[in-house]
C-alpha cells in the first residue's frame, strides 16, 4: 500500500480547513504532552499504517470510502439538479403531472446498491478472517498477555517472564499476537498505527494480531470508556530491532537490585511500608499486584498510564498528590473486593517523597 | 345531554378544567401531543447545554473546563437526554396530535392511557435531571456497559440511571400500545392499510419496534439494578456472569432504537416532500415496505456495535452482511423521495427546505454508516470520534432535521399561525452550515486517532484544529435553535393567520379547522384515495395533471352525539406514585418506606381510574 493514496484526500482535508478559514489553536505547556515524544506529526492516525495488518485493514476502508463517495457525489447531484431544476418561480403553481411510481425503476434502484454492497462483502469477509487468523508455527509470534486495569496497562511476556507497564517493546518485522483480558471493567487496547482496536473483557481471552514495519514509536489510547480516568488510560509501543529488543528483553527479565546505602536505600524503607502492598519489584519482598509493576522503573519513558513523561519534577508532583496529574477516585478503592481505583494521596513527607524518587530512578 | 343544532356536530357536555389543572389532567391527544412537544424543547436544551460543555471542554488540547468526573457526567447524559427525553418525545409528539388526526379519528385508542403515558415520560425525565441536584447525573455512559455500570454500588448514580431508563421504557411501551391499537381499530371508513399517510405508517413500525426491542433492555436493566443492590452477579465474570450479555441486551433495544429516533423523521419528509412538491409520494408502497424491512432487519444488526468485543470472525461477518444490506431499504427511501420531488414544482420554504436538508445530511450518515459494517475496518472507526459523527449526522441531519420540517410543516395546524419564514430561513442555513462544521470535521478526527468519551486530549496528534472547528459550529447550531425559539416567541401573537390549509395539503389534517376543534372531525370522513383531501380538492385530466375541482358542497350536519374522554387526575396520580417508588429504590434499603408509599399513590391512582368511568356514566 502506498503512502500515495493516504495523502491525497489528507491534501484535500487541509484544503479544507484553509477554505473555513480557522487557525489552529495555540499550544502551552503541559506534563501531560505526548505527541512529541513520537515521530510524524499525526503520531496515532489510523490512515498512516505502519505494517502490513494496519495496511490491509486501511485499504479496505479507502475502496469503500471512494465507492461511498461515488455513490454521495451521484446523490446529492441528483438532489441538487432537482432542486434547482424543478423549483418554482413566480407565485403560481404549473400543473403537475400526478406521477405515482414506476416499478421497474423501483426495481432497479433496490437491485443496483445490493450487487454494490455484494461486491464490497467479498473483500470484506475475506479480510475479516485473514486478520483475524492465529498466527502459525511459521510464524514465530511474540505473545503477550495484555491485561487491562483501571487505568493502565499491564504487559506480560510470558517468553521471557517480564512484566511491565503501560509502555510495550516489540521487535520490527516480527508477528505479535496479544492475548488481552481485564481485572475489572472493558477496556480496549488501540494502537492506531499497527492495528485495530480490541475489547479487553473480564473473564474472557481476546486476540490481536499485528506486525510493525519500521521501528519507532507508537501510541495508543484505551478506547472502551472505562470510568474516571479512561482519557489518561494510554499506552506506548516500542518497536526496535530485533538486537535492540533481546537487549531489552534480557535487562527487563533480571531483577531489580535494591542500593545498600544512601537516599535509594532509604526510599527502599519507605517503599516497603507505603507502597508493597500494592506494587511489585522483582527480586524483592515488594509484591503488590494492584497496581504497575515497577522492577525497570527507570527505563520507561512515562507513568500514569503513559500520559506523563517520567521525569524527576512529575515524579515528585505525583507522589505530592497523585490526583492532581490524573484523575481518580482512590477513596474508593476496595482491595480485599480487587477493586482499585487509583493510587492514593499518601501524605509523603519531602524527605519522603526525594527518597522514594532516588529509589525510582535506580530501578534502571 | 342537550342536542345543539346551530354547531355542525354536538359534543357531550362534560366539564372541561382549564389552565394549569386543565393541562394536568387532560385526555385530549392533541393537548398530550403540545405537552410532548413543549417537554421535548425544555429537555432539548437541557441536552444542548450539555453538548455545548463538553465542546467546550473539547475546543482545546488539555481543556480545562470540566473535571473528569463532570465531563463523564455530561456526556452520558447527554446522550441519554438526547435519544429519551428529546427526539422520542418530539416524535411523540407528532404521533399523538397528528395520528388521529391523519386517520380520522377523534382521539386514541386509550385516552387516558396516553395521558399517564406523558406523565410517566415526565417523572421519568425529571427522576433523571434531578440527578445533577443529587449527588452526581449518571456517568457510565448512556450505553451503562457493564461491569462499569454495575460498579461501585455505594455511588448510586448509575442506580438512577437503570431505574430511570425502565419508567421512560414503561411510558414508551405503553404509548406503543395505545398507537398499535389506534392504528388497527380507528381508521376512518375507506382508509385501508395502504391508503394510511407514510407518517401513520411509520409511527406503526416504530411503535412495534418500541413494543419488541424495550423488554430487552428492561430485562438487563433490572439485571444491572439487581448486580448493584441485592448481590447478583449477572455481569460480575469472577462470579461466572458474562459481561457481554449486556451488550447483546442493550444493543438488541439499541439498534432498533436508532430506528425508532430516525423513521418518524422519514415518516415527516414523506409527507412534507408531497406537498411542497405539487406531487404524490413516489413509489408510495416501496417506502412503506421499506420501512417496514428497516424495522424488521433493525432487530439483525445489533451486533455490529460489538465487532471489536470478541464475538469471533463468523458471527462478525453474518452481522457485518446483514449491516451493509440494511443500505437497501435505507436506499430506496432517498431515491423515492428524489423521484418525489422530480418533476415536482417546488416550493422551497422553511419546512421543505429541512427536508432537502434532511435527504443530504442522511446520505452521508448512511453511507458513513456502510464503511462501519466493513468489519476489519470498524475495528479501526470503532468508539472513534468518526462513529460520533456517523451517527450524528444520521440523528441530527437526519432525525432533528426531519422534526424540525415537522415542525414548520404543522406548526400552524397546531397553533392557527404560521411561522415566520425569514426567521425561519436563518435557522434553517444556521444550523445547516452549524452541523456540517461540527460533526463533518469529527469524521477527520476519529480516522487521525481521536476515541469518544475522553475528556482531555494532548496536543501534538492533530487533533487541535478540527475540534476548535467542532466548538465553532456547536456553537452555530446554539444560535440557530435561539433563532427558532425567537420565531416561536414572535409569531405566538404576531404570525400569520394560518387558516384550515395554508400548504394546499393533501391528507385529512388539513380539511379541519387549525387549530382543530377538540373533536377533531364534525363528521368522521369516509376516505376513497390515498391524499384523500387532496382528491377532493383536485381531480386528474387526461395527462394527468391536476384540476380543481368545484367547490364541494356544504358538508351535511351530522346530530350524532359525540362522546369525547373526559379529563382525569388519576394518570398523573399514578404516574407520581411511580417516581416516588424509583426515588425509593434507589434508596434501599432505607429507600423502603418510600417505594411502599409510591406503590399505595399508584394503586390509588390506578383504582380511582378504573372506578372513574363508572361514576360518570352513573351521572349521566
Amino acid at each position: 500500500m502506498s503512502h500515495r493514496v493516504i495523502d491525497r484526500p489528507r491534501r484535500t482535508l487541509v484544503l479544507l480547513v484553509l477554505a473555513f478559514g480557522l487557525l489552529a489553536a495555540c499550544s502551552g505547556d503541559d506534563p501531560t504532552n505526548l505527541g512529541r515524544i513520537v515521530g510524524g506529526d499525526l503520531p496515532q492516525n489510523s490512515l498512516d499504517p505502519a505494517g502490513p495488518i494496519a495496511e490491509q485493514v486501511d485499504s479496505l476502508f479507502w475502496l469503500v470510502f471512494w465507492i461511498a463517495t461515488g455513490v454521495f457525489a451521484l446523490v446529492s447531484l441528483a438532489l441538487a439538479y432537482a432542486v434547482l431544476r424543478f423549483r418554482r418561480r413566480g407565485d403560481t403553481d404549473r400543473p403537475v403531472r400526478q406521477v405515482h411510481g414506476n416499478t421497474r425503476l423501483e426495481i432497479a434502484w433496490t437491485i443496483l446498491p445490493a450487487v454494490i454492497l455484494a461486491i464490497v462483502a467479498v473483500p470484506t469477509v475475506a479480510t475479516l478472517f485473514e486478520v483475524r487468523a492465529a498466527p502459525g508455527p511459521e510464524d514465530d509470534a511474540l505473545e503477550i498477555t495484555v491485561t487491562g486495569h483501571q487505568w493502565w496497562w499491564e504487559f506480560h511476556y510470558p517468553e521471557y517472564g517480564i512484566t511491565t507497564a503501560n509502555e510495550m517493546w516489540v521487535p520490527v518485522d516480527r508477528t505479535v499476537y496479544l492475548s488481552l483480558t481485564s481485572a475489572d471493567v472493558i477496556h480496549s487496547f488501540w494502537v492506531p498505527r499497527l492495528a485495530g482496536k480490541r475489547d479487553a473483557v473480564p473473564g474472557r481471552i481476546n486476540n490481536i494480531r499485528f506486525e510493525a514495519a519500521e521501528t519507532g514509536a507508537y501510541v495508543g489510547q484505551c478506547a472502551e470508556f472505562c470510568g474516571l480516568a479512561h482519557a489518561d488510560m494510554r499506552q506506548r509501543v516500542f518497536v526496535t530491532s530485533a538486537e535492540e529488543f533481546e537487549a531489552w528483553a534480557v535487562a527487563q527479565a533480571s531483577p531489580a537490585s535494591i542500593p545498600a546505602e544512601g537516599p535509594a536505600a532509604a526510599g527502599w524503607e519507605v517503599f516497603q511500608t507505603q507502597c508493597a502492598s500494592c506494587h511489585t519489584i522483582d527480586g524483592t519482598s515488594a509484591s503488590g499486584l494492584f497496581a504497575p509493576n515497577l522492577t525497570h522503573f527507570a527505563s520507561r519513558t512515562s507513568f500514569g498510564g503513559a500520559t506523563i513523561d517520567n521525569t524527576t519534577d512529575h515524579l515528585r508532583e505525583w507522589l505530592r498528590d497523585p490526583s492532581s496529574l490524573k484523575p481518580m477516585s482512590p477513596d474508593l478503592n476496595d482491595l480485599e473486593a480487587g477493586r482499585v481505583l487509583g493510587m492514593p494521596d499518601l501524605g509523603l513527607t519531602e524527605q519522603q517523597i526525594a527518597d522514594l524518587i532516588a529509589l525510582l530512578e535506580s530501578l534502571e | 345531554m342537550a342536542v345543539t343544532t346551530d354547531t355542525a356536530a354536538s359534543v357531550d357536555s362534560v366539564v372541561r378544567p382549564r389552565g394549569l389543572w386543565g393541562w394536568l389532567t387532560t385526555t385530549d391527544h392533541k393537548r398530550i401531543g403540545i405537552l410532548y412537544g413543549v417537554t421535548a424543547i425544555a429537555f432539548g436544551v437541557v441536552g444542548g447545554t450539555e453538548a455545548l460543555l463538553i465542546r467546550l471542554q473539547l475546543a482545546t488540547p488539555n481543556g480545562e473546563i470540566l473535571s473528569a468526573d463532570a465531563y463523564n457526567q455530561m456526556f452520558t447524559m447527554h446522550g441519554t437526554t438526547m435519544v429519551f427525553l428529546v427526539v422520542m418525545p418530539a416524535a411523540a409528539a407528532f404521533t399523538n396530535y397528528f395520528l388521529p388526526i391523519l386517520l380520522g379519528a377523534r382521539d386514541v385508542a386509550f385516552p387516558r392511557l396516553n395521558a399517564l403515558s406523558y406523565w410517566v415520560f415526565v417523572f421519568g425525565g425529571l427522576f433523571l435531571t434531578l440527578t445533577f441536584f443529587l449527588g452526581g447525573a449518571p456517568d457510565g455512559g448512556w450505553f451503562g456497559y457493564a461491569p462499569l455500570s454495575t460498579q461501585v454500588p455505594e455511588v448510586v448514580r448509575m442506580d438512577y440511571w437503570a431505574l430511570g431508563l425502565i419508567v421512560l421504557g414503561l411510558a414508551s411501551v405503553l404509548s406503543s400500545v395505545n398507537f398499535i391499537t389506534t392504528v388497527l381499530t380507528m381508521r376512518a371508513p375507506g382508509m385501508t392499510l395502504m391508503r394510511m399517510p407514510v407518517f401513520a405508517w411509520m409511527a406503526t413500525v416504530v411503535s412495534f419496534l418500541l413494543l419488541f426491542s424495550l423488554p430487552m433492555i428492561t430485562v438487563g436493566l433490572f439485571q444491572v439494578f439487581m448486580d448493584r443492590n441485592l448481590g447478583t452477579t449477572f455481569y460480575d465474570a469472577a462470579m461466572g456472569g458474562e459481561p457481554i450479555l449486556w451488550q447483546h441486551l442493550f444493543w438488541l433495544f439499541g439498534h432498533p432504537e436508532v430506528y425508532v429516533l430516525i423513521l418518524p423523521a422519514m415518516g415527516i419528509v414523506s409527507e412534507v416532500l408531497p406537498t411542497f412538491s405539487r406531487k404524490p409520494l413516489f413509489g408510495r408502497s416501496f417506502v412503506i415496505f421499506s420501512g417496514m424491512a428497516i424495522g424488521f432487519m433493525g432487530f439483525g444488526v445489533w451486533a455490529h456495535h460489538m465487532f471489536t468485543a470478541g464475538l469471533g470472525p463468523v458471527a462478525e461477518a453474518a452481522f457485518g452482511l446483514t449491516t451493509m444490506f440494511i443500505a437497501v431499504p435505507t436506499g430506496v427511501k432517498i431515491f423515492n423521495w428524489l423521484g418525489t420531488i422530480w418533476g415536482g414544482s417546488l416550493r422551497l420554504n422553511t419546512a421543505m427546505l429541512f427536508s432537502l436538508g434532511f435527504i443530504f445530511l442522511f446520505v452521508i450518515g448512511g453511507l458513513s454508516g456502510v464503511t462501519h459494517s466493513i468489519v476489519p475496518s470498524d475495528a479501526q472507526q470503532h468508539d472513534t470520534y468518526y462513529v460520533v459523527a456517523h451517527f450524528h449526522y444520521v440523528l441530527f441531519g437526519g432525525a432533528v432535521f426531519g422534526i424540525f420540517s415537522g415542525v414548520y410543516y404543522w406548526w400552524p395546524k397546531v397553533t392557527g399561525r404560521l411561522l415566520d419564514e425569514r426567521l425561519g430561513k436563518w435557522h434553517f442555513w444556521l444550523m445547516f452550515v452549524g452541523m456540517n462544521f461540527t460533526f463533518g470535521p469529527m469524521h477527520v478526527l476519529g480516522l487521525n486517532g481521536m476515541p469518544r468519551r475522553t475528556y482531555r486530549y494532548p496536543e501534538g496528534l492533530g487533533f487541535d484544529m478540527w475540534n476548535m472547528m467542532a466548538t465553532v459550529g456547536a456553537f452555530t447550531i446554539a444560535t440557530a435553535v435561539l433563532v427558532f425559539l425567537a420565531n416561536w416567541w414572535r409569531t405566538r401573537t404576531r404570525g400569520e393567520i394560518a387558516g384550515p390549509d395554508p400548504w394546499d395539503g393533501r391528507t385529512l389534517e388539513w380539511s379541519i379547522p387549525s387549530p382543530p376543534p377538540e373533536h377533531n372531525f364534525d363528521i368522521i370522513p369516509t376516505v376513497v384515495a390515498e391524499d384523500d383531501f387532496w382528491h377532493r380538492k383536485y381531480v386528474e385530466d387526461d395527462s394527468g395533471n391536476p384540476v380543481a375541482r368545484e367547490a364541494p358542497v356544504e358538508s351535511p350536519v351530522s346530530t350524532e352525539p359525540i362522546h369525547l374522554p373526559s379529563p382525569s387526575y388519576h394518570p398523573v396520580l399514578a404516574a407520581f406514585g411511580i417516581f416516588v417508588t424509583a426515588i425509593g429504590a434507589v434508596y434501599l434499603p432505607w429507600g423502603l418506606l418510600a417505594v411502599g408509599t409510591g406503590a399505595v399513590i399508584t394503586m390509588w391512582g390506578l383504582f380511582g381510574w378504573s372506578m372513574e368511568s363508572l361514576t360518570r356514566r352513573e351521572h349521566e
